[in-house]
């Protein structure tokens, strides 16, 4: 207990402040997940560094799901290591745990928002239980969180089963950041979502990235998001991870990787994300002409 | 700077906020790590900020190592605030990140509709008893549509009996009569032996324990046997088969039914109210058995009658028609609770809460409606003299 205390009290710069951008904020090592006879995972080691947005990717079955499952503990693993924060889950007591609970927020695939409960009660839920905010300010709080994931504010007082799935999405994201996290961990973020949808939901990711310093570690079928706003990306083959930038994934001989960046889906998303990427330049060109540059924009 | 350089080393990244006042400007400081867990100390002490006559603020960042939205949020508003009652903000020692974090808030903060105010309370109980007596009315109304529905399938299935599906009904009845056999038969047996004691106990009063046997025979053969059975399996099945349906159309099931050209009331409904109207009289034929056993068994402890006096003493007791009564009440009710059952399933809103919401509304009608329909039904075998 003591020892997480201090461990969460030393200075740092982003996001609640704790952890220095670049350092290795999650790390597996030797992971082994099995399900009676198959095995999922085996030997598979996993980093993330504070600050970046992980992308996690693989075929149907390959476990990235059960990845994210077994980092936050909703499943045991069979051999390994895991550490986030610098502490290592397995040694953690109840409390500890709970502590730690408080420092990563989670958006399962379909919001997985409690029925019962209106959209605000469901973002006040980590609020009331992991912090001591009174009354009022918890009420801010939620006015900002559902206004920083693009929520109408009459959507407060709805129940989830009011909602469209793009709106659970955004409720349940909005719950993760209740206590602003500083991992997020997102399960198919944009599955089931429309393209347009999807790519505002990209964006809204990103944005929030980069304002709240957040490390983002991301499940995702959705080639377009991991072009859009993925620094790196792993992909599950052979019950291993592989990590690295896109391109220095295409060059992995790997059949699978080769398929799955260089199919016609690939090759479509690499294009219009480097025909957006050429549009924000040409952009940032033409604002640039226009104004003086602003230090540290 | 020494102040901040000092809170670095001694508590660590814990914030503290300090307060100074010069002359007219009142000097604010945020100080170490401004996070959500930090905020609970400093809400209400910038809340109830005191100008006190200053006309100018400084809101001073310098020392802050870390601000999250919450942070900004509290800061965010307290700058407005600030200007708000007209002093002159200014801003010193934050830096670009803290900047975008601030504009990122107070662009996007927007307030919420309040919430919908509770009503008055007498008028919330009047508004509840109006609310409740409609919808029970509703429900009374598409109870009896749905009973309809239920007899018009289940006749045109009788028509067609190749259509009854087989593997399902045995199924069920497994389910619903094979697994209750022993809580069923517990309850009997301990039911017969309660009235063989008690009547026991009565009766010793005029020297009559023999008819302890009567009273033990007519209980259970005509009521108690078959009440105890209909409660029990609504309690088992009932609310079993609305919690199955009621799943079942959470996950959109049943409209994938209709989709492929199947009928629920035909694929889901029919097997169910078939097999419980199978069981049922069974299963009440086992009850009334073991409750007989029962009070047999207390008869032989306490009363010193021995089975064979208690035969006897049944045989005079009781004629075909009380066993059979009995009996004849068990299809009907059977019916009673597997429709409620299903009905109630299909009830189901697209949420898990309405499950459980349902099942408990299954249990509580068909209970209710078993216990209404045996009273009817004992008035009328009474009116007409068996």
């Amino acid at each position: 207990m003591s020892e997480a205390a201090t461990l969460s009290n030393g200075g740092g710069q982003i996001g609640s402040g704790r952890i220095r951008r670049g350092e290795e904020i999650l790390s597996v090592t030797g992971l082994r997940t099995q399900f009676g006879p198959t095995v999922i995972h085996d030997n598979l080691d996993f980093s993330v560094r504070a600050g970046e947005v992980m992308g996690v990717v693989g075929g149907s079955g390959t476990g990235k799901s059960v990845l994210i499952r077994t980092i936050i503990g909703l499943n045991k693993a069979r051999a390994g290591r895991i550490v986030v924060f610098g502490q290592d889950l397995a040694a953690l007591g109840d409390a500890a745990m709970r502590d730690l609970q408080a420092r990563w927020g989670v958006l399962f695939q379909d919001g997985a928002l409690f029925s019962s409960l209106t959209v605000a009660q469901n973002i006040e839920v980590p609020m009331k239980e992991h912090s001591d905010l009174p009354p009022a300010l918890r009420h801010e709080l939620i006015e900002v969180k559902l206004a920083m994931v693009g929520l109408p504010p009459d959507a407060a007082h709805k129940f989830p089963a009011e909602l469209s799935g793009g709106m659970r999405k955004r409720a349940g994201l909005a719950r993760a950041l209740a206590l602003d996290a500083d991992i997020l961990f997102l399960d198919e973020p944009t599955a089931g979502l429309d393209p347009i949808g999807a790519a505002n939901f990209d964006s809204l990711i990103g944005d929030l990235q980069r304002a709240l310093g957040l490390t983002v570690v991301m499940v995702t079928h959705d080639l377009d998001s991991l072009y859009a706003i993925c620094d790196r990306v792993s992909v599950l083959v052979n019950k291993r991870v592989k990590v690295g930038t896109i391109d220095e994934l295409m060059r992995e001989p790997d059949p699978w990787i080769q398929e799955y960046f260089g199919g016609p889906r690939g090759r479509a998303a690499a294009g219009s994300a480097q025909r957006s990427a050429q549009e924000d330049h040409r952009a940032a060109r033409h604002n640039q002409s226009q104004a003086t540059p602003q230090e540290g924009a | 700077m020494s102040a901040a350089e000092d809170l670095g080393l001694g508590a660590g990244a814990a914030s503290t906020l300090q307060l100074r006042r010069e002359g007219a400007v009142l000097r604010l400081g945020f100080a170490g790590a401004w996070t959500t867990q930090e905020l609970a100390r400093h809400d209400p002490v910038l809340r109830k900020l005191d100008l006190d006559g200053a006309r100018e603020a400084v809101v001073d960042l310098t020392a802050c190592s870390a601000l999250d939205s919450a942070g900004a949020w509290v800061l965010d508003r307290t700058l407005d605030d600030l200007k708000q009652r007209g002093a002159t903000v200014t801003l010193v020692g934050s830096t670009p990140a803290i900047e975008t974090l601030l504009g990122t808030i107070a662009r996007q903060h927007c307030e919420l509709p309040p919430a919908p105010p509770p009503d008055n309370p007498l008028i919330a109980v009047a508004l509840r008893i109006g609310r409740e007596t409609v919808r029970i009315g509703k429900e009374a109304a598409d109870l009896l549509s749905f009973l309809g529905l239920t007899v018009t399938v289940l006749l045109r299935t009788l028509l067609r009996p190749w259509r009854i599906r087989l593997v399902p009904l045995i199924a069920h009845m497994e389910q619903t009569g094979l697994n209750a056999l022993p809580i069923v038969g517990l309850i009997s047996f301990l039911v017969g032996i309660v009235l063989a004691y008690q009547g026991a106990d009565q009766l010793a009063r005029f020297g009559a324990q023999i008819f302890t046997v009567d009273l033990v025979a007519v209980g259970v053969l005509r009521e108690m046997g078959i009440l105890l059975t209909a409660i029990i399996v609504a309690g088992r099945s009932g609310s079993s088969f609305t919690a199955q349906i009621g799943t079942m159309k959470v996950n959109e099931e049943i409209d994938a039914m209709q989709t492929l050209g199947l009928d629920p009331m035909e694929v889901l409904v029919m097997p169910r109210v078939f097999a419980l109207v199978l069981v049922l009289p069974l299963l009440t034929f086992y009850a009334d058995l073991m409750g007989l056993l029962g009070g047999a068994v207390m008869a032989t402890i306490v009363l010193d009658i021995s089975f064979f006096q208690f035969a006897r003493q049944l045989s005079d007791a009781v004629t075909l028609w009380t066993f059979w009564i009995g009996i004849i009440k068990a299809p009907l009710f059977a019916f009673i609770i597997g429709m409620i059952g299903c009905y109630e399933g299909l009830q189901v809103s697209r949420s898990a809460e309405s499950v459980g919401r349902q099942t408990t509304r299954a249990v509580v009608e068909s209970i209710f409606l078993v216990i209404v329909l045996d009273a009817m039904l004992s008035i009328f075998f009474s009116v007409i003299g068996v």
